[in-house]
C-alpha cells in the first residue's frame, strides 16, 4: 500500500532530475533532488512504497536514466500514467521499475490516495475511494525482469542457473 | 515497407517486420556522452562485461559538460576517458577534437544510410537526415548494446508528414519542425516512426534535415527519417572518410502509414515554441513584446554551419542589444573553423556576441549560460521545459537561428525581417 503523489501530463526527465546533476550517479543523490523542478518538497514526503500518478506522456524528453533511478531510490514503488514517453519506459522496466498504463486510474487518483497494485492480476484498487481499474498485466518477460529488480539483476541471477 | 521497417528487418535477418513487432537487430554504431557513459559504465562492468563488441563502432564523446564545468562533471568525463582507454575504443572525442556528438558523428563519417544506431542520448534520432535508424536509449541499454552490438526493438508504426510547396525566406527546418509539433503535440508520435518528405524537404540541405530528424523525440517519437536522395549522397561523399560501406532504403509505394499529414509551407512564417513545451508554438508575428536577456544560437539541433551564416546574416553591421548575452556555439571544431574562414567569427564579435568551444552546455542546463529567476532566453536548441535553461523561474522561447539572431539585436522577439 502506498500514498500517492500526483503530477500532470507531460512530467518531462527534466523536472524529474535537472540538467545540473546529470554527473550524479548514486540512486541515494539521484533520490534527494528526485523532481526537483515542480516538486522540490517530495524527497522530504516520499515514503518508501508511495506511488506515483502522472497524466499523459510521463517521462518525455531526455534519455537521461537519471530520472527513473531517483524516483525509485527514492522509494516509489510503481508509477502509474495515462501513458508513458518511450525511453523513460523501458528505462523503467530495466531497473525494475513497474510503469502502468492505466488511463482512467490516472486521471481519477487523487494525490494523497491509498492504492494497492496487484501486478500479476493487473489491479489497481484505491482504497480512499473504493474503486478498481484494470491494466494489461506485464507478460511473463518483462515481468521477470521487474521481480528480479531490475534487466541486471536478471541477467545475473540467470548467470547463476 | 517504410525505410524505417526496412532498415530494422534488415538489422534483425529477416525479409520483412511488421509494427509492433519485437527484433533483435545488430548495430552499427552505439553513442555516449559523459553524462550518460558514466552510468553505462558501471552497469557495464556490474553486467559483467570486459570488452566492447566493436572498438571501431562505440562512439563516445565527452560534450555535455565539456570542458569540465565542476568537480562532479569532471570526475563523470573521467569515467568516459578511461574506460575508453581501457577497451581502446577508437572513436573517443574529447576538448580539443570533441564536437556536439549529434554534429559530429555524421560529420565525421560514424553514420551512414542504411545503418542501425542507438545512443545514451535522446537526440540520437538526428541521423535520420541520412537514411539511417537511430534512437535514443536510456544508459543500461546502452551497456547492453556496448557488450553485445544488438538490442531489442518494437517495430514502430510509422507517421508520414509531407512538406508541399518551398520555404519562404527566413523559413527553415526548424521552423517547419516546430508548426509540426504545433499541430501534432509533444506527444503526437508516441512511439512512433517519423517520415519527412515533400518539396520543402528535397530542396532542404542536409543541416536543416538534421534539425528537423533530430527534433522528433521532441514529439515522442522513437526516430524520424528522411529518404536519401542526391543531397544525402553528395554529403555522405564528402564525409565516408573511413570508407565505409552503406545502403540506400527507399519506403514502398505501398508502404503503411499510421497516417499521413500534408501541409503547404509556401506561406508559412517562422514558428517560434513559447514556454514551457515545444509544442506550445506561435507564428513569430503573433508572439507578443517578450523582452529577452539571452540569446543561444547552437546545440545538437541548429549549431552546424548553415545555422552560423544565418546568425551571421541577421548579425552582420548590427549590435547586440545592451541588456541581451548573445553566446554562439559552433558545433564541432571543423564547424568552429569554417565559420572562421568565411569571416562569420568576425561578424558576431563585431557585434557583441560571445563565441564558445563546442558545448551542449546551456541547452541542458548544465553551464556556459545558466538563466536566473525571471529572466528569458531565445534559444536555438531543442526544448524548453521548466527550469531546461536554469532557475525554474526562467524562462526559454525555442526559435530558429534568424529568429534567434534578429531577437538578440532587438532584445524582444521580431520577426529576422524587421532587423534593418
Amino acid at each position: 500500500m502506498g500514498i500517492v503523489h500526483k503530477y500532470g501530463d507531460n512530467v518531462d526527465t527534466d523536472v524529474i532530475v535537472p540538467g545540473k546533476y546529470l554527473s550524479l550517479n548514486d540512486p541515494k543523490a539521484l533520490a534527494n533532488i528526485c523532481m526537483e523542478g515542480i516538486d522540490p518538497e517530495f524527497p522530504r514526503r516520499v515514503k518508501e512504497g508511495d506511488v506515483m500518478v502522472g497524466g499523459a506522456n510521463f517521462g518525455c524528453g531526455s534519455s537521461r536514466e537519471h530520472a527513473p533511478i531517483g524516483i525509485k531510490a527514492a522509494g516509489i514503488s510503481c508509477i502509474i500514467a495515462e501513458s508513458f514517453a518511450r525511453i523513460f519506459y523501458r528505462n523503467s522496466i530495466n531497473l525494475g521499475l513497474p510503469v502502468l498504463e492505466a488511463p482512467e486510474a490516472a486521471r481519477e487518483i487523487s494525490a494523497g490516495d491509498e492504492v494497492t497494485v496487484d501486478m500479476a492480476a493487473g489491479i489497481i484498487r484505491n482504497r480512499t475511494t473504493g474503486r478498481e481499474y484494470a491494466f494489461v498485466p506485464f507478460p511473463p518477460s518483462i515481468m521477470q525482469i521487474i521481480l528480479a529488480g531490475g534487466i541486471k539483476a536478471k541477467l545475473l541471477s540467470d548467470a547463476k542457473k | 515497407m517504410t525505410i524505417t521497417e526496412k532498415i530494422l528487418a534488415a538489422h534483425s535477418g529477416r525479409d520483412h517486420v511488421v509494427p509492433g513487432e519485437l527484433v533483435t537487430a545488430r548495430l552499427d554504431g552505439v553513442l555516449a556522452n559523459d553524462v550518460t557513459t558514466h552510468i553505462a559504465v558501471k552497469e557495464f562492468r556490474a553486467m559483467g562485461f570486459d570488452k566492447v563488441f566493436d572498438k571501431e563502432r562505440v562512439y563516445l564523446v565527452n560534450d555535455h559538460f565539456a570542458p569540465n564545468a565542476n568537480i562532479n562533471a569532471a570526475t563523470a568525463s573521467k569515467v568516459a576517458r578511461d574506460f575508453a582507454c581501457e577497451c581502446s575504443v577508437r572513436h573517443f572525442y574529447d576538448v580539443g577534437r570533441m564536437g556536439i556528438e549529434h554534429a559530429l558523428l555524421p560529420e565525421q563519417g560514424l553514420v551512414l544510410p542504411g545503418e542501425a544506431v542507438v545512443g545514451g542520448d535522446s537526440h540520437t534520432c538526428t541521423y535520420g537526415a541520412l537514411g539511417a535508424f537511430s534512437t535514443g536509449m536510456g544508459s543500461t541499454d546502452i551497456a547492453v548494446a556496448m557488450g553485445t552490438g544488438e538490442l531489442w526493438f518494437k517495430v514502430p508504426k510509422t507517421r508520414k508528414f509531407i512538406f508541399n510547396g518551398s520555404c519562404p525566406r527566413y523559413v527553415t527546418g526548424k521552423d517547419l519542425m516546430l508548426y509540426t509539433l504545433g499541430k501534432i503535440s509533444v506527444s503526437g508520435a508516441l512511439y512512433m516512426s517519423m517520415e519527412f518528405a515533400g518539396q520543402a524537404i528535397s530542396e532542404m540541405d542536409m543541416d536543416g534535415r538534421f534539425t528537423m530528424c533530430n527534433m522528433a523525440i521532441e514529439a515522442g517519437a522513437k526516430n524520424g527519417i528522411i529518404e536519401p536522395d542526391e543531397m544525402t549522397l553528395a554529403y555522405v561523399r564528402e564525409h565516408n572518410r573511413l570508407n565505409r560501406p552503406f545502403t540506400l532504403y527507399r519506403s514502398d509505394p505501398d508502404a503503411v502509414y499510421e497516417r499521413v499529414d500534408e501541409w503547404d509551407v509556401s506561406s508559412l512564417e517562422p514558428v517560434v515554441a513559447c514556454p514551457h513545451l515545444p509544442d506550445n508554438t506561435r507564428f513569430v508575428s503573433e508572439v507578443g513584446d517578450v523582452p529577452v536577456h539571452q540569446v543561444v544560437i547552437g546545440s545538437c539541433t541548429n549549431g552546424r554551419i548553415s545555422d552560423l551564416r544565418a546568425a551571421a546574416e541577421i548579425l552582420k553591421g548590427q549590435q547586440v542589444d545592451r541588456n541581451v548575452r548573445c553566446i554562439i556555439i559552433p558545433a564541432t571544431g571543423e564547424i568552429y573553423r569554417q565559420a572562421m574562414h568565411e569571416g562569420l567569427m568576425d561578424i558576431f564579435l563585431d557585434a557583441g556576441a560571445a563565441i564558445s568551444t563546442p558545448t551542449c552546455g546551456p541547452c541542458f542546463g548544465g553551464h556556459m549560460g545558466i538563466l536566473a529567476n525571471g529572466e528569458t532566453a531565445v534559444s536555438t536548441t531543442n526544448r524548453n521545459f521548466v527550469g531546461r535553461m536554469g532557475h525554474p523561474g526562467s524562462s526559454v522561447y525555442l526559435a530558429s537561428p534568424y529568429v534567434a539572431a534578429a531577437a538578440a539585436v532587438a532584445g524582444r522577439i521580431i520577426h529576422p525581417g524587421e532587423v534593418k
